[in-house]
């Protein structure tokens, strides 16, 4: 039971975090690879967005810890991926993203796929 | 090569980095909690002292490489071809499972693995960037 309730709080935390990182790395706009990458991206991380993101990652990172130390891995971690098709659809409602067939087909697959290895 | 095949090449080599590092940095998480004597506790004290075990740290710092190399990704392409794509990260972290740490991985596993791999390059052949593309250069 304890370890449902932490693949919850990690999937939720997750989503969270991924949506607020992708709204201002949409807004900041492409990141360039090079010698001031790793600069660009540390400044990146000082945006309000991105802070509240890093909150909700180190949620899951604390939360996903606690997981590993009473469940296996390869349990831990196809559990937690569940929310795919969750973010997807998120992705589709609040980022406004185009999610064509075989992007929703290929998320599904994912998800699938990551329902099997939970077993 | 066109700037359209070098985007496409410099996003694969990206994603790469991003899937190696997310797997290996959860297996030396994986070892290095195991390796905690009576395991891990959310109390503040016992968590700083996790910080400091080798593999736990070699866990975090993966982990941080990750977060940079994702957040690039995200910057030049949507989140819902971003997390199909990356979930190859679960196939390499079921391979590492099974041959690093001896896990037993059944059959059902790998079916799940097959799965999650056609998956991934069904949505690797869309188009990555279909909002607004602020610095889009191609």
């Amino acid at each position: 039971m304890t370890r449902w309730v932490l693949v919850g709080v990690v999937a939720g935390a997750t989503i969270a975090a991924d949506l607020l990182q992708t709204m201002e790395m949409r807004r900041h706009g492409e990141v360039r690879l090079g010698g001031g990458w790793v600069r660009e991206a540390a400044a990146v991380l000082r945006r309000p967005y991105i802070v509240a993101a890093v909150g909700f990652m180190a949620v899951s990172f604390f939360a996903f810890l606690k997981l590993l130390s009473i469940a296996e891995l390869s349990f831990a971690v196809p559990a937690t991926a569940g929310s795919v098709v969750v973010e997807t659809m998120l992705a589709k409602v609040v980022l406004k993203e185009r999610v064509e067939a075989r992007r929703w087909a290929g998320a599904c697959l994912v998800a699938c796929g990551v329902a099997l290895l939970a077993l | 090569m066109s700037g359209g095949g070098a985007r496409r090449l410099r996003m694969r080599a990206l994603t790469v980095v991003v899937v190696a590092s997310n797997a290996l940095g959860n297996a030396a998480l994986d070892w290095g909690v195991k390796g905690l004597p009576g395991g891990i506790r959310l109390a503040p004290w016992a968590l700083a002292r996790a910080v400091f075990n080798p593999w736990v740290g070699l866990g975090i710092g993966l982990l941080a490489l990750w977060m940079l190399t994702r957040m690039t990704l995200l910057s030049w392409a949507d989140l819902s071809f971003v997390l199909p794509v990356t979930s190859a990260g679960y196939v390499a972290t079921a391979l590492v499972g099974r041959y690093v740490f001896g896990e037993r991985v059944a059959g059902v596993r790998w079916a799940g693995t097959a799965l999650i791999a056609a998956g991934v390059a069904l949505v690797s052949t869309t188009r990555e960037r279909t909002g607004s593309a602020v610095g889009e250069t191609d």
